[in-house]
C-alpha cells in the first residue's frame, strides 16, 4: 500500500495547479463560459502543451502512458476551478472507449489528434429515457456495406456541439434494456443527416440533444458487442466525476475557511462561533470521505481484474453524490447572503455537485445497486 | 386535550379550499405546481383577489381590513393558500409592515396607507440589512440626519426582496449615531421613487432575480413618514420580525412539494420501474411526512398558545418551527429535484420552442432553481444558527 505521490505525479500536479492558478480563476472561468462553445480554445491548447490530453494513452499515440491516478490529480485539479472544457467527454469517455475499444489503426488514427488537441470528441450514449439504466438503448444500427446506418437519439451528450467526433451506442439486436447487442460507432461531428441542438448544465457544462436521421457510422472496433467497453467508459468516466468532485469540495471548503476568518459580525469574524467551526469541520470530513472513495475508484478502474470493481465504482459514486452535496449546502449557509449569488462563486459549487450526481447514476441509483446485491 | 379540528373550524376549511378552487386563475396554480417562483403579476393578481374576502391581511383587525380570523383559522388560510399552490399574501405587506402601523403607527399614516398595504395598491419592501449588517442587524449604518421636517437619508441596503417591484420601503435608519447600537435607530417609510434611491438587481443562483441592493443617497424623507417614535425604531422592528408566527413553519408548503414529489416519481424511471415503486424513495416520502406531521402539531400548540413547559420564558416554539419547517422544506425541494434525475440539470433557453431536439423534458425545468433558492430559507429571517443560539440562550439557559 503507498498513498504517497511519485515524483513525476507531484510535478504533474504541480504544473496543473500552477496553469490553473493563473489562468482559472472565478472571473476567468466566467468569461470562458461566455465563449460560443461554452469553454476556452486557449486553455485547451495550454492543456495539449502540457501534455493533458494524451495523459491516459499510450507513447506511440503521443500519450504520456499515464495511469489512473494521474487522471485524477488532473480531474481534482479541474474540479477545483469547475474547468468547462471537454476533458471528460474527449480524453476520459471518448478516449477510454478508443483506447480500450478502438482497433489498432483507429487508435493510430484518433488518439494522437486528441493528444495534440486538434480532435475534440464526445460520449453520445445516454438518451432520453435512459434514466441512469445505461443499457437502455435504442437507438438503432443497420449494416450497409462497411457502414453502418443509425436512427435514434441521443441526450445529455456532454459538449455534444464542439465535437468532432462521437463515440454513439446503438442498437445492433435485442430488446431495449438488453445489455446484448449494443454496438459503439464512429460518427463525424458534421455526419449528414446528425442534427445537434446545444444547451448548458446547471454548471454551464454545455451539453447537446442530438438526433440521427439515417447517419452514417463506422464500427468502433471490431464487434458489435461493446458492453463491456460501455462499462469500462461508464466506469472511467464515475472515477473521473469522482475526482473532479473531491477538487471542488476542497476548493468550497477553502473558500469557506477564509470567508469564516473574515467575514465579522458582532465584532468579531463568524468563524469564532463554535457552531460554525463545526460545520466546517463536518465539511472536511465529507471531504476526506470523497477523497477516500476516489482514491479507490482510480486505483480499481485501472484494474480490469479486480473482483469487487463494479460494487466499489458504485460505492464510491454513492458516497461521493451525498458528500458533495453536504459540502455544497454548507457552503451556502456559512457565507449567508453572500452565498446565494452567481456573482460570487461559493453558491456554484452546489449546481456544480448537482450535475455530478446525475451523471453516470446518481447517488439513489447506486444505492439501489449496492442494495440489490443485498437481496 | 383534542387535536382534531372543530366543526366550524372543518368548514372552515372547506370554504376556504372553494374560495380558492373556484378562484385561483389556473396559469398561476400551474406556474407554482411545476415550482417556478410567482411574477409580480401573479402576486398582486391573487393578493386582490384574497383581499375581497378580507384573507389578504386575515389577522389584522375587522376596522382595517381584517377577516378576524381566530389563530387556528388563520394557520387553516395559510396552508390551504401553500397546498393549492397560490401566492401568499406579499409578507411585507401584509404580516411585516401593516401589523407594524396598526400597533405604532400616526391615525394619519393607518388612514393614508394601510387600505392600500391590504390591496397591494402599494408594494412594500424591507430594507434592513446591509452589508455589514446581516445577523448583527442592529449595527446598520445607513445615516438619516434630520433637516428640517425631513431626514436625509445616506447609506446602503442589500439582499432587498423584490425591492424592483416595490412602491415603498420600511427602512431601518440610524438617527442617533451616539446612542447604544440597539437605541439610536428609527423606522422610516420611504418612497422608492424619491430622488436618491437607486436599485441595482443582484443575480442568486437559481437564476432568476429576487434580490436587490438599494443605494440611499441624501434620500429627502418627510419626517411624517417617520413610524412611531425617534430612536425606538429596533423595538418595532423586533414586533415585525416576531409577529408572523403562523406562516414560518411552512407546512403546507412542504407539503405541496412532497405531493409533487409523489407525482413526478409515477411519471419517471428509476432503473426499470417507477421511481414511485422504489422502496428507498418510498421511505423518505414517508419519513418526511412524519416530521411534517410532528411539525404540524408543534405549530398547532404555537398557535393555539400552548406551549407547554416554558411559560415564563419567551415561547421557544417559534425558533423550533422556523429551524425544523425550513430543514424540511430544503429536504423536500431536494428530494423533488433528485427525483427528476437528469431532466432537473439542464438550463431551459428561456422562452425556446419546443422542437424534435428539445432539451430534457420541460417539467424539470424549475426543480434545481427551487432547490437552490430553498437554501436561502435557513439564512434569511434569522438564520437557523441565530436560532439555535435562542434556544441555547434563553430556554436552556447556556
Ligand atoms: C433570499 C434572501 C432574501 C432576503 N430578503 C431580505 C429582505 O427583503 N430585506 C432585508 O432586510 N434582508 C433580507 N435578507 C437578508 C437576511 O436577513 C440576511 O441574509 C441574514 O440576516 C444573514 O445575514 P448575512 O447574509 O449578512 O450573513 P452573516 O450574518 O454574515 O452570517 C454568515 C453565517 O454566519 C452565521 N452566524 C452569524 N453570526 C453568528 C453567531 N453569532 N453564531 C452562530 N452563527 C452565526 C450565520 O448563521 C451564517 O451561517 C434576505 C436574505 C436572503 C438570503
Amino acid at each position: 500500500m503507498d498513498f504517497n505521490l511519485k515524483d513525476e505525479q507531484r510535478a504533474l500536479q504541480e504544473s496543473v495547479t500552477r496553469l490553473l492558478g493563473t489562468h482559472y480563476n472565478f472571473e476567468a472561468r466566467n468569461r470562458h463560459a461566455q465563449q460560443d462553445d461554452g469553454w476556452s480554445r486557449d486553455m485547451w491548447a495550454r492543456y495539449a502543451e502540457l501534455g493533458l490530453l494524451g495523459l491516459p494513452f499510450a507513447e506511440e499515440h503521443g500519450g504520456f502512458g499515464g495511469d489512473a491516478a494521474d487522471l485524477m490529480l488532473t480531474m481534482e485539479a479541474f474540479g477545483r476551478v469547475m474547468a468547462l472544457e471537454p476533458y471528460l467527454a474527449t480524453v476520459v469517455l471518448a478516449g477510454t472507449a478508443l483506447r480500450v475499444g478502438g482497433t489498432p489503426s483507429q487508435r493510430a488514427d484518433f488518439l494522437p489528434r486528441i493528444a495534440d488537441g486538434s480532435l475534440l470528441c464526445a460520449w453520445a450514449h445516454g438518451e432520453r429515457d435512459t434514466w441512469h439504466q445505461p443499457s437502455h438503448v435504442t437507438t438503432t444500427a443497420a449494416q450497409d456495406g462497411d457502414t453502418w446506418v443509425l436512427h435514434g437519439a441521443k441526450s445529455l451528450v456532454l459538449h455534444g456541439l464542439s465535437a468532432d467526433l462521437l463515440v454513439v451506442s446503438a442498437r445492433v439486436r435485442g430488446a431495449a434494456d438488453a445489455t446484448e447487442g449494443i454496438g459503439l460507432f464512429l460518427v463525424p461531428g458534421d455526419a449528414k443527416g446528425l442534427s445537434k441542438r446545444g444547451y448548458r448544465l446547471l454548471d454551464q457544462t454545455p451539453a447537446a440533444e442530438i438526433t440521427l436521421s439515417g447517419v452514417r457510422g463506422r464500427l468502433l472496433g471490431t464487434a458489435t458487442e461493446a458492453w463491456p467497453i460501455i462499462e469500462r467508459v461508464i466506469e472511467t468516466g464515475i472515477a473521473a466525476v469522482c475526482a473532479q468532485a473531491v477538487g471542488a469540495m476542497q476548493a468550497a471548503l477553502d473558500l469557506t475557511v477564509d470567508y469564516l476568518n473574515t467575514r465579522q459580525q458582532f465584532g468579531r469574524p463568524i468563524g469564532e462561533n463554535q457552531a460554525l467551526q463545526h460545520r466546517a469541520a463536518e465539511m472536511l470530513i465529507a471531504t476526506e470521505q470523497a477523497r477516500s472513495m476516489a482514491m479507490l475508484a482510480a486505483m480499481i478502474v485501472d484494474d480490469p481484474e479486480a473482483q469487487d470493481r463494479a460494487r466499489h465504482i458504485a460505492m464510491a459514486k454513492a458516497v461521493i453524490g451525498r458528500e458533495a452535496r453536504l459540502v455544497g449546502q454548507q457552503a451556502i449557509q456559512l457565507h449567508g447572503g453572500i452565498g446565494m449569488t452567481t456573482e460570487y462563486s461559493a453558491g456554484h459549487y452546489l449546481r456544480h455537485f448537482t450535475v455530478i450526481d446525475q451523471l453516470f447514476g446518481d447517488t439513489a441509483f447506486h444505492v439501489r445497486r449496492l442494495a440489490e446485491e443485498h437481496a | 386535550m383534542d387535536l382534531r379540528l372543530t366543526a366550524k373550524e372543518k368548514r372552515f376549511r372547506e370554504e376556504v379550499r372553494d374560495f380558492i378552487a373556484t378562484n385561483l386563475p389556473e396559469d398561476i396554480r400551474s406556474h407554482l405546481r411545476a415550482g417556478h417562483p410567482p411574477t409580480k403579476d401573479h402576486i398582486v393578481r391573487w393578493h386582490r383577489i384574497l383581499n375581497t374576502r378580507g384573507w389578504a391581511t386575515a389577522h389584522w383587525p375587522k376596522e382595517w381590513g381584517g377577516a378576524g380570523l381566530s389563530p387556528v383559522e388563520r394557520m387553516i388560510l395559510t396552508e390551504e393558500i401553500f397546498l393549492a399552490p397560490a401566492p401568499t399574501p406579499l409578507v411585507f405587506n401584509s404580516s411585516m409592515i401593516g401589523p407594524v402601523i396598526i400597533q405604532f403607527g400616526s391615525e394619519e399614516q393607518k388612514r393614508q396607507f394601510l387600505p392600500k398595504i391590504a390591496n397591494l395598491d402599494i408594494w412594500f419592501c424591507q430594507g434592513f440589512s446591509e452589508p455589514d449588517a446581516g445577523s448583527d442587524l442592529a449595527s446598520l449604518r445607513t445615516l438619516a440626519r434630520r433637516d428640517g421636517d425631513h431626514y436625509v437619508v445616506t447609506g446602503q441596503k442589500i439582499w432587498t426582496t423584490m425591492a424592483h417591484h416595490a412602491d415603498w420601503m420600511f427602512c431601518l435608519v440610524r438617527t442617533d449615531p451616539a446612542a447604544k447600537k440597539q437605541v439610536g435607530i428609527s423606522m422610516l417609510l420611504i418612497d422608492m421613487k424619491t430622488p436618491g434611491v437607486t436599485v441595482r438587481p443582484i443575480m442568486s443562483i437559481d437564476g432568476h432575480h429576487h434580490l436587490n441592493e438599494v443605494f440611499l443617497d441624501e434620500v429627502r424623507v418627510p419626517v411624517e413618514n417617520r413610524v412611531g417614535e425617534e430612536n425606538k425604531g429596533w423595538d418595532y422592528a423586533k414586533f415585525l420580525l416576531g409577529h408572523e408566527r403562523t406562516g414560518i413553519a411552512g407546512v403546507g408548503r412542504s407539503k405541496e412539494r412532497l405531493s409533487y414529489a409523489r407525482e413526478l416519481a409515477t411519471q419517471v424511471k428509476a432503473g426499470k420501474r417507477p421511481l414511485a415503486e422504489d422502496p428507498c424513495f418510498r421511505e423518505q416520502l414517508a419519513l418526511i411526512e412524519a416530521d411534517l406531521k410532528a411539525l404540524e402539531i408543534t405549530q398547532l400548540r404555537v398557535v393555539a398558545g400552548h406551549a407547554g413547559h416554558h411559560a415564563d420564558k419567551p415561547d421557544p416554539l417559534t425558533s423550533v418551527l422556523k429551524v425544523r419547517g425550513t430543514e424540511l422544506y430544503q429536504a423536500v425541494c431536494e428530494l423533488a429535484c433528485r427525483s427528476a434525475g437528469p431532466a432537473a440539470i439542464a438550463i431551459q433557453p428561456a422562452g425556446g420552442a419546443a422542437d424534435e431536439l428539445d432539451a430534457a423534458p420541460r417539467w424539470g425545468a424549475a426543480l434545481a432553481p427551487s432547490y437552490f433558492y430553498s437554501r436561502a430559507a435557513s439564512i434569511y429571517g434569522g438564520s437557523n444558527e441565530i436560532q439555535k443560539n435562542i434556544l441555547a440562550k434563553t430556554v436552556l439557559g447556556l
